[in-house]
Protein backbone atom coordinates (compact mmCIF):
# COMPACT_ATOMS: atom_id res chain seq x y z
CA UNK A 1 0.00 0.00 0.00
CA UNK A 2 2.79 2.45 0.84
CA UNK A 3 3.97 2.00 -2.36
CA UNK A 4 0.79 2.84 -4.08
CA UNK A 5 0.87 6.17 -2.58
CA UNK A 6 4.49 6.55 -3.37
CA UNK A 7 3.40 5.76 -6.82
CA UNK A 8 0.81 8.77 -6.52
CA UNK A 9 2.47 11.08 -5.11
CA UNK A 10 5.52 11.24 -7.56
CA UNK A 11 2.68 11.33 -10.65
CA UNK A 12 1.45 14.26 -9.21
CA UNK A 13 4.94 15.94 -8.51
CA UNK A 14 6.12 14.84 -12.31
CA UNK A 15 3.00 16.61 -13.49
CA UNK A 16 4.13 19.36 -11.42
CA UNK A 17 7.23 19.73 -12.81
CA UNK A 18 5.86 19.34 -16.21
CA UNK A 19 3.85 22.16 -15.80
CA UNK A 20 6.26 24.06 -14.33
CA UNK A 21 9.14 23.61 -16.86
CA UNK A 22 6.60 24.22 -20.06
CA UNK A 23 4.72 27.21 -18.48
CA UNK A 24 5.79 28.60 -15.69
CA UNK A 25 9.23 29.21 -15.69
CA UNK A 26 10.63 32.01 -18.45
CA UNK A 27 12.57 30.84 -21.70
CA UNK A 28 16.15 31.22 -20.91
CA UNK A 29 17.71 34.64 -22.69
CA UNK A 30 20.87 32.92 -24.28
CA UNK A 31 19.76 29.93 -25.18
CA UNK A 32 15.51 30.23 -25.73
CA UNK A 33 13.47 27.42 -25.58
CA UNK A 34 15.82 24.66 -25.71
CA UNK A 35 17.44 25.61 -22.36
CA UNK A 36 14.10 23.67 -20.36
CA UNK A 37 15.71 20.46 -21.00
CA UNK A 38 18.18 21.61 -18.46
CA UNK A 39 14.92 20.64 -15.67
CA UNK A 40 14.87 17.40 -17.25
CA UNK A 41 18.53 16.58 -18.12
CA UNK A 42 20.23 17.66 -14.62
CA UNK A 43 17.79 16.03 -12.27
CA UNK A 44 18.49 12.84 -13.99
CA UNK A 45 21.85 13.27 -13.90
CA UNK A 46 21.97 14.00 -10.72
CA UNK A 47 19.30 11.45 -9.66
CA UNK A 48 21.68 9.05 -11.01
CA UNK A 49 24.27 9.81 -8.77
CA UNK A 50 21.98 9.25 -6.10
CA UNK A 51 21.17 6.04 -7.51
CA UNK A 52 25.13 4.91 -7.59
CA UNK A 53 25.86 6.66 -3.69
CA UNK A 54 23.00 4.15 -2.86
CA UNK A 55 23.68 1.54 -4.45
CA UNK A 56 28.01 2.11 -2.91
CA UNK A 57 26.04 2.22 0.66
CA UNK A 58 24.17 -0.56 0.63
CA UNK A 59 27.22 -2.71 -1.09
CA UNK A 60 29.23 -1.24 1.97
CA UNK A 61 26.06 -2.28 4.27
CA UNK A 62 26.44 -5.86 2.73
CA UNK A 63 29.97 -6.44 3.25
CA UNK A 64 29.46 -5.25 6.97
CA UNK A 65 26.58 -7.45 7.88
CA UNK A 66 26.46 -10.30 5.09
CA UNK A 67 22.87 -9.45 4.69
CA UNK A 68 21.63 -10.97 1.37
CA UNK A 69 18.69 -8.36 1.38
CA UNK A 70 21.35 -5.27 1.29
CA UNK A 71 22.90 -6.99 -2.32
CA UNK A 72 19.70 -6.96 -3.89
CA UNK A 73 19.03 -3.59 -2.67
CA UNK A 74 22.50 -2.55 -4.22
CA UNK A 75 22.16 -4.47 -7.05
CA UNK A 76 18.42 -2.75 -7.61
CA UNK A 77 19.84 1.19 -6.83
CA UNK A 78 22.96 0.17 -9.57
CA UNK A 79 20.13 -0.80 -12.12
CA UNK A 80 18.14 2.18 -11.69
CA UNK A 81 21.50 4.32 -11.67
CA UNK A 82 22.04 2.66 -15.03
CA UNK A 83 18.75 3.45 -16.25
CA UNK A 84 18.68 7.14 -15.59
CA UNK A 85 22.48 7.53 -16.45
CA UNK A 86 21.33 6.15 -20.14
CA UNK A 87 18.65 8.77 -19.82
CA UNK A 88 21.73 10.97 -19.39
CA UNK A 89 22.93 10.20 -22.10
CA UNK A 90 19.88 10.56 -24.45
CA UNK A 91 19.00 14.10 -23.08
CA UNK A 92 22.11 15.59 -22.92
CA UNK A 93 22.54 14.40 -26.35
CA UNK A 94 19.67 16.26 -27.65
CA UNK A 95 21.25 19.55 -25.78
CA UNK A 96 23.92 19.09 -27.28
CA UNK A 97 22.12 18.81 -30.77
CA UNK A 98 19.79 21.89 -30.24
CA UNK A 99 22.44 24.40 -28.83
CA UNK A 100 25.63 23.16 -30.22
CA UNK A 101 24.64 21.51 -33.44
CA UNK A 102 26.00 18.25 -32.81
CA UNK A 103 25.01 15.11 -31.61
CA UNK A 104 28.03 14.39 -29.10
CA UNK A 105 30.48 17.13 -27.75
CA UNK A 106 34.25 15.73 -26.17
CA UNK A 107 34.11 18.83 -25.04
CA UNK A 108 31.31 18.22 -22.27
CA UNK A 109 32.55 16.40 -19.14
CA UNK A 110 29.54 15.64 -17.48
CA UNK A 111 28.03 13.52 -20.73
CA UNK A 112 31.77 11.82 -20.71
CA UNK A 113 31.96 10.98 -17.40
CA UNK A 114 28.40 9.52 -17.78
CA UNK A 115 29.55 7.52 -20.84
CA UNK A 116 32.69 6.41 -18.69
CA UNK A 117 30.19 5.25 -15.83
CA UNK A 118 27.46 4.02 -18.25
CA UNK A 119 30.25 1.48 -19.41
CA UNK A 120 31.49 0.43 -16.32
CA UNK A 121 28.14 -0.09 -14.82
CA UNK A 122 27.22 -1.78 -17.71
CA UNK A 123 29.82 -4.57 -16.86
CA UNK A 124 28.79 -4.56 -13.48
CA UNK A 125 25.36 -6.44 -14.92
CA UNK A 126 27.84 -8.76 -16.67
CA UNK A 127 30.10 -9.43 -13.78
CA UNK A 128 26.47 -10.20 -11.92
CA UNK A 129 25.05 -12.27 -14.85
CA UNK A 130 28.48 -14.53 -15.35
CA UNK A 131 28.67 -15.86 -11.63
CA UNK A 132 26.35 -17.93 -10.25
CA UNK A 133 24.06 -16.99 -7.41
CA UNK A 134 25.64 -16.55 -3.70
CA UNK A 135 27.58 -15.08 -1.15
CA UNK A 136 30.35 -14.94 -3.98
CA UNK A 137 28.57 -13.28 -6.14
CA UNK A 138 27.11 -10.75 -3.71
CA UNK A 139 30.55 -10.15 -3.03
CA UNK A 140 32.05 -9.16 -5.60
CA UNK A 141 29.44 -6.97 -6.72
CA UNK A 142 29.38 -5.16 -3.86
CA UNK A 143 33.44 -4.74 -4.64
CA UNK A 144 32.88 -3.60 -7.72
CA UNK A 145 30.33 -1.35 -6.51
CA UNK A 146 32.76 0.28 -4.17
CA UNK A 147 35.10 0.47 -6.62
CA UNK A 148 32.26 2.68 -8.85
CA UNK A 149 31.65 5.34 -6.80
CA UNK A 150 35.39 6.02 -5.85
CA UNK A 151 35.71 6.30 -9.67
CA UNK A 152 33.36 8.86 -9.93
CA UNK A 153 35.46 11.46 -8.18
CA UNK A 154 38.36 10.23 -10.26
CA UNK A 155 37.42 10.29 -13.74
CA UNK A 156 35.92 13.46 -13.63
CA UNK A 157 39.10 14.76 -12.28
CA UNK A 158 40.43 13.36 -15.49
CA UNK A 159 37.93 14.31 -17.88
CA UNK A 160 38.59 17.92 -16.66
CA UNK A 161 42.26 17.79 -16.96
CA UNK A 162 41.68 16.49 -20.34
CA UNK A 163 39.46 18.95 -21.50
CA UNK A 164 38.41 22.72 -22.27
CA UNK A 165 35.29 23.92 -20.62
CA UNK A 166 32.61 24.67 -22.52
CA UNK A 167 29.53 23.69 -20.78
CA UNK A 168 27.85 25.29 -18.72
CA UNK A 169 28.40 25.46 -15.01
CA UNK A 170 25.19 26.28 -13.60
CA UNK A 171 26.29 25.36 -10.15
CA UNK A 172 29.76 27.51 -8.94
CA UNK A 173 30.97 28.40 -5.37
CA UNK A 174 28.95 31.53 -5.62
CA UNK A 175 25.42 29.15 -5.24
CA UNK A 176 23.24 28.66 -7.93
CA UNK A 177 23.18 31.06 -10.99
CA UNK A 178 19.76 31.13 -11.17
CA UNK A 179 16.58 33.25 -10.88
CA UNK A 180 13.82 32.35 -8.02
CA UNK A 181 11.30 30.98 -10.99
CA UNK A 182 14.51 28.89 -12.38
CA UNK A 183 15.26 27.88 -8.73
CA UNK A 184 12.16 27.13 -7.75
CA UNK A 185 11.62 24.78 -10.85
CA UNK A 186 14.84 23.05 -10.90
CA UNK A 187 13.92 22.11 -7.42
CA UNK A 188 10.45 20.38 -8.46
CA UNK A 189 12.07 18.64 -11.00
CA UNK A 190 14.76 17.59 -9.17
CA UNK A 191 12.57 16.37 -6.32
CA UNK A 192 10.01 14.61 -9.17
CA UNK A 193 12.68 12.37 -10.55
CA UNK A 194 13.98 11.04 -7.11
CA UNK A 195 10.70 10.40 -6.62
CA UNK A 196 10.26 8.32 -9.73
CA UNK A 197 13.65 6.69 -8.39
CA UNK A 198 11.94 5.95 -5.17
CA UNK A 199 8.57 4.70 -6.70
CA UNK A 200 10.70 2.40 -9.01
CA UNK A 201 13.08 1.50 -6.45
CA UNK A 202 10.61 -0.16 -4.31
CA UNK A 203 8.55 -1.53 -7.11
CA UNK A 204 11.82 -3.47 -8.18
CA UNK A 205 13.12 -4.58 -5.02
CA UNK A 206 9.60 -5.93 -4.64
CA UNK A 207 9.47 -7.82 -7.97
CA UNK A 208 13.07 -9.12 -6.75
CA UNK A 209 12.02 -10.16 -3.19
CA UNK A 210 8.91 -11.83 -4.73
CA UNK A 211 11.62 -14.04 -7.02
CA UNK A 212 13.62 -14.72 -3.93
CA UNK A 213 10.36 -16.42 -2.19
CA UNK A 214 9.07 -18.08 -5.34
CA UNK A 215 12.27 -19.68 -5.93
CA UNK A 216 12.83 -20.92 -1.94
CA UNK A 217 9.29 -21.95 -2.50
CA UNK A 218 10.10 -24.18 -5.69
CA UNK A 219 13.26 -25.78 -3.97
CA UNK A 220 11.16 -26.53 -0.63
CA UNK A 221 8.63 -28.41 -2.94
CA UNK A 222 11.31 -30.10 -4.87
CA UNK B 1 57.69 -10.15 9.40
CA UNK B 2 55.25 -13.16 8.39
CA UNK B 3 53.06 -10.86 5.75
CA UNK B 4 56.19 -10.13 4.46
CA UNK B 5 57.47 -13.39 3.68
CA UNK B 6 53.87 -14.75 3.09
CA UNK B 7 54.15 -11.91 0.19
CA UNK B 8 57.83 -13.07 -1.17
CA UNK B 9 56.83 -16.71 -0.90
CA UNK B 10 53.89 -16.03 -3.29
CA UNK B 11 55.26 -13.76 -5.63
CA UNK B 12 59.01 -16.07 -5.98
CA UNK B 13 56.36 -19.02 -7.14
CA UNK B 14 54.22 -17.00 -9.79
CA UNK B 15 58.17 -15.38 -11.26
CA UNK B 16 59.33 -18.84 -11.14
CA UNK B 17 56.19 -20.91 -12.75
CA UNK B 18 56.88 -18.25 -15.67
CA UNK B 19 60.09 -18.80 -15.76
CA UNK B 20 60.02 -22.48 -16.25
CA UNK B 21 56.40 -22.38 -17.98
CA UNK B 22 57.15 -19.22 -20.01
CA UNK B 23 53.60 -18.82 -20.71
CA UNK B 24 52.81 -15.02 -20.44
CA UNK B 25 55.70 -13.07 -21.07
CA UNK B 26 56.81 -14.02 -24.69
CA UNK B 27 53.32 -13.47 -25.72
CA UNK B 28 53.27 -9.84 -23.99
CA UNK B 29 56.20 -9.12 -25.80
CA UNK B 30 55.40 -10.66 -29.54
CA UNK B 31 51.55 -8.41 -28.74
CA UNK B 32 53.01 -5.08 -28.38
CA UNK B 33 55.71 -5.46 -30.55
CA UNK B 34 52.81 -6.10 -33.16
CA UNK B 35 50.44 -3.76 -32.30
CA UNK B 36 53.07 -1.12 -32.52
CA UNK B 37 53.74 -2.31 -35.93
CA UNK B 38 50.34 -2.13 -36.60
CA UNK B 39 50.45 1.55 -35.19
CA UNK B 40 52.47 2.61 -37.66
CA UNK B 41 50.55 1.41 -40.34
CA UNK B 42 47.49 2.91 -38.76
CA UNK B 43 48.99 6.23 -38.36
CA UNK B 44 48.92 8.53 -41.38
CA UNK B 45 52.28 9.66 -42.48
CA UNK B 46 53.65 12.41 -40.70
CA UNK B 47 51.27 12.45 -37.83
CA UNK B 48 53.39 13.10 -35.47
CA UNK B 49 54.92 12.89 -31.73
CA UNK B 50 51.35 13.44 -29.70
CA UNK B 51 49.29 10.87 -32.00
CA UNK B 52 52.00 8.43 -31.88
CA UNK B 53 52.58 8.71 -27.86
CA UNK B 54 48.83 8.36 -27.39
CA UNK B 55 49.12 4.98 -29.16
CA UNK B 56 51.76 3.87 -27.24
CA UNK B 57 49.00 4.19 -24.08
CA UNK B 58 46.39 2.43 -25.87
CA UNK B 59 49.29 -0.71 -26.61
CA UNK B 60 50.19 -0.71 -23.32
CA UNK B 61 46.97 -1.03 -21.70
CA UNK B 62 45.98 -3.47 -24.16
CA UNK B 63 49.16 -5.55 -23.03
CA UNK B 64 48.45 -5.26 -19.60
CA UNK B 65 45.43 -6.59 -20.31
CA UNK B 66 47.04 -9.59 -21.80
CA UNK B 67 48.58 -10.43 -18.90
CA UNK B 68 46.40 -10.06 -16.39
CA UNK B 69 43.75 -12.69 -18.32
CA UNK B 70 46.68 -14.81 -17.82
CA UNK B 71 47.47 -14.24 -14.20
CA UNK B 72 45.04 -16.33 -12.21
CA UNK B 73 44.59 -19.13 -15.21
CA UNK B 74 47.08 -21.28 -13.45
CA UNK B 75 45.23 -20.87 -10.06
CA UNK B 76 41.33 -21.63 -12.24
CA UNK B 77 42.75 -24.59 -14.00
CA UNK B 78 44.48 -26.12 -10.96
CA UNK B 79 41.97 -25.43 -8.42
CA UNK B 80 44.92 -23.81 -6.58
CA UNK B 81 42.21 -20.98 -5.61
CA UNK B 82 40.66 -22.97 -2.72
CA UNK B 83 44.31 -23.94 -1.45
CA UNK B 84 45.58 -20.31 -1.73
CA UNK B 85 42.11 -19.37 0.72
CA UNK B 86 42.79 -21.57 3.07
CA UNK B 87 46.61 -21.11 3.61
CA UNK B 88 46.91 -19.60 7.19
CA UNK B 89 47.78 -16.18 5.57
CA UNK B 90 46.54 -12.39 5.01
CA UNK B 91 44.53 -13.11 2.01
CA UNK B 92 45.69 -9.21 1.35
CA UNK B 93 48.87 -11.33 0.71
CA UNK B 94 47.72 -13.32 -2.31
CA UNK B 95 46.27 -9.79 -3.62
CA UNK B 96 49.90 -8.29 -3.38
CA UNK B 97 51.89 -11.44 -4.39
CA UNK B 98 49.65 -11.09 -7.65
CA UNK B 99 50.11 -7.96 -7.89
CA UNK B 100 54.35 -7.83 -7.65
CA UNK B 101 53.87 -10.57 -10.37
CA UNK B 102 51.96 -8.63 -12.41
CA UNK B 103 54.43 -5.50 -12.09
CA UNK B 104 57.44 -7.54 -12.70
CA UNK B 105 55.92 -8.77 -16.03
CA UNK B 106 54.56 -5.53 -17.18
CA UNK B 107 58.00 -3.53 -16.30
CA UNK B 108 59.46 -6.37 -18.54
CA UNK B 109 57.78 -5.60 -21.37
CA UNK B 110 57.52 -2.48 -21.08
CA UNK B 111 61.92 -2.24 -21.35
CA UNK B 112 61.02 -3.83 -24.92
CA UNK B 113 58.23 -1.85 -25.55
CA UNK B 114 59.65 1.49 -24.84
CA UNK B 115 62.81 1.21 -26.44
CA UNK B 116 61.22 -0.08 -29.90
CA UNK B 117 58.85 2.96 -29.60
CA UNK B 118 61.73 5.13 -29.44
CA UNK B 119 63.18 3.35 -32.54
CA UNK B 120 59.90 2.88 -34.56
CA UNK B 121 58.65 6.39 -33.82
CA UNK B 122 59.99 9.30 -31.69
CA UNK B 123 62.27 9.40 -28.75
CA UNK B 124 60.47 9.62 -25.37
CA UNK B 125 61.22 11.62 -22.09
CA UNK B 126 62.00 10.71 -18.85
CA UNK B 127 58.62 12.19 -17.88
CA UNK B 128 56.81 9.90 -19.91
CA UNK B 129 59.07 6.49 -18.51
CA UNK B 130 58.06 8.21 -15.10
CA UNK B 131 54.21 7.98 -16.00
CA UNK B 132 54.38 4.71 -17.65
CA UNK B 133 56.22 3.49 -14.13
CA UNK B 134 53.34 5.20 -12.59
CA UNK B 135 50.80 4.00 -14.62
CA UNK B 136 51.95 -0.26 -13.87
CA UNK B 137 51.14 0.18 -10.29
CA UNK B 138 47.61 1.15 -10.68
CA UNK B 139 47.06 -0.93 -13.46
CA UNK B 140 48.85 -4.15 -11.64
CA UNK B 141 46.55 -2.81 -8.31
CA UNK B 142 43.28 -2.58 -9.93
CA UNK B 143 44.23 -5.45 -12.71
CA UNK B 144 44.82 -8.02 -10.08
CA UNK B 145 41.54 -7.29 -7.87
CA UNK B 146 39.40 -7.41 -11.28
CA UNK B 147 40.95 -10.38 -12.86
CA UNK B 148 40.27 -12.42 -9.56
CA UNK B 149 36.65 -11.82 -10.82
CA UNK B 150 36.51 -12.38 -14.00
CA UNK B 151 38.23 -16.20 -13.45
CA UNK B 152 35.36 -16.57 -10.86
CA UNK B 153 32.44 -15.95 -14.10
CA UNK B 154 31.75 -18.20 -16.85
CA UNK B 155 32.66 -15.81 -19.39
CA UNK B 156 36.43 -15.30 -18.00
CA UNK B 157 38.39 -14.21 -20.73
CA UNK B 158 35.63 -12.01 -21.86
CA UNK B 159 34.68 -10.43 -18.94
CA UNK B 160 37.84 -8.52 -17.63
CA UNK B 161 38.53 -6.09 -20.38
CA UNK B 162 35.02 -4.71 -19.74
CA UNK B 163 35.46 -4.78 -16.07
CA UNK B 164 38.58 -3.18 -16.27
CA UNK B 165 39.23 -0.61 -19.40
CA UNK B 166 36.26 2.01 -17.86
CA UNK B 167 39.07 1.78 -15.37
CA UNK B 168 41.91 2.58 -17.38
CA UNK B 169 40.52 5.73 -18.75
CA UNK B 170 41.90 7.90 -16.11
CA UNK B 171 45.35 5.63 -16.07
CA UNK B 172 45.60 6.76 -20.14
CA UNK B 173 44.07 10.87 -19.45
CA UNK B 174 47.09 10.95 -16.84
CA UNK B 175 49.21 9.09 -19.23
CA UNK B 176 49.29 10.87 -22.11
CA UNK B 177 49.02 14.10 -20.59
CA UNK B 178 51.67 13.85 -17.98
CA UNK B 179 49.69 14.51 -15.33
CA UNK B 180 52.37 12.61 -12.95
CA UNK B 181 50.68 13.84 -9.62
CA UNK B 182 47.44 12.77 -11.39
CA UNK B 183 48.57 9.23 -11.42
CA UNK B 184 50.15 8.65 -8.23
CA UNK B 185 46.72 10.07 -6.62
CA UNK B 186 45.16 7.23 -8.71
CA UNK B 187 48.00 4.81 -7.52
CA UNK B 188 47.22 6.18 -3.64
CA UNK B 189 43.32 5.81 -3.63
CA UNK B 190 43.22 2.37 -5.97
CA UNK B 191 45.69 0.18 -4.10
CA UNK B 192 43.89 1.09 -0.80
CA UNK B 193 40.85 0.04 -2.10
CA UNK B 194 42.21 -3.08 -3.72
CA UNK B 195 44.90 -4.73 -0.96
CA UNK B 196 41.65 -3.71 1.75
CA UNK B 197 38.70 -5.12 -0.69
CA UNK B 198 40.81 -8.48 -2.19
CA UNK B 199 39.34 -10.35 0.82
CA UNK B 200 35.93 -9.93 -0.13
CA UNK B 201 36.57 -11.37 -3.85
CA UNK B 202 38.19 -14.29 -2.87
CA UNK B 203 35.86 -15.53 0.10
CA UNK B 204 33.34 -17.81 -0.07
CA UNK B 205 30.99 -16.61 2.52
Amino acid sequence: MKTHALAVATAALVGLAVALVFFYVPSDADQGFSQRIFYFHVPIALTSYVCFGWGAWKALRYLRSRDARADTESYVAIHQGVMFGALTLITGSIWAKASWGVWWSWGENQLVLFLVLFLFYCAYFMLRFSVDAGASRANMSAVYALFGVVLIPVSFLAIRLSQNFIHPVVFNSHGPQMTGAQFLTFCVSFAAVLAVFATLYRVELAGKRIDAHLRELRELLA
Amino acid sequence: MTYLSDVVALTRKDLLLELRAKETLPSMLLFVLAALTIFHFALPRGAGHTAALGLLWSALIFTALLGLTRAFVAEREQGMFDALVLAPCDRSAIWLAKSLAVLAFLAAAEVVALPAFAAFFSGIGGRTVVAVALADLGIAAVGTLFGAMAVAGRARELLLPLLFLPMAIPIVVGGVGGYLWFLVLYDAIFVVLAWATFEYVVAEV
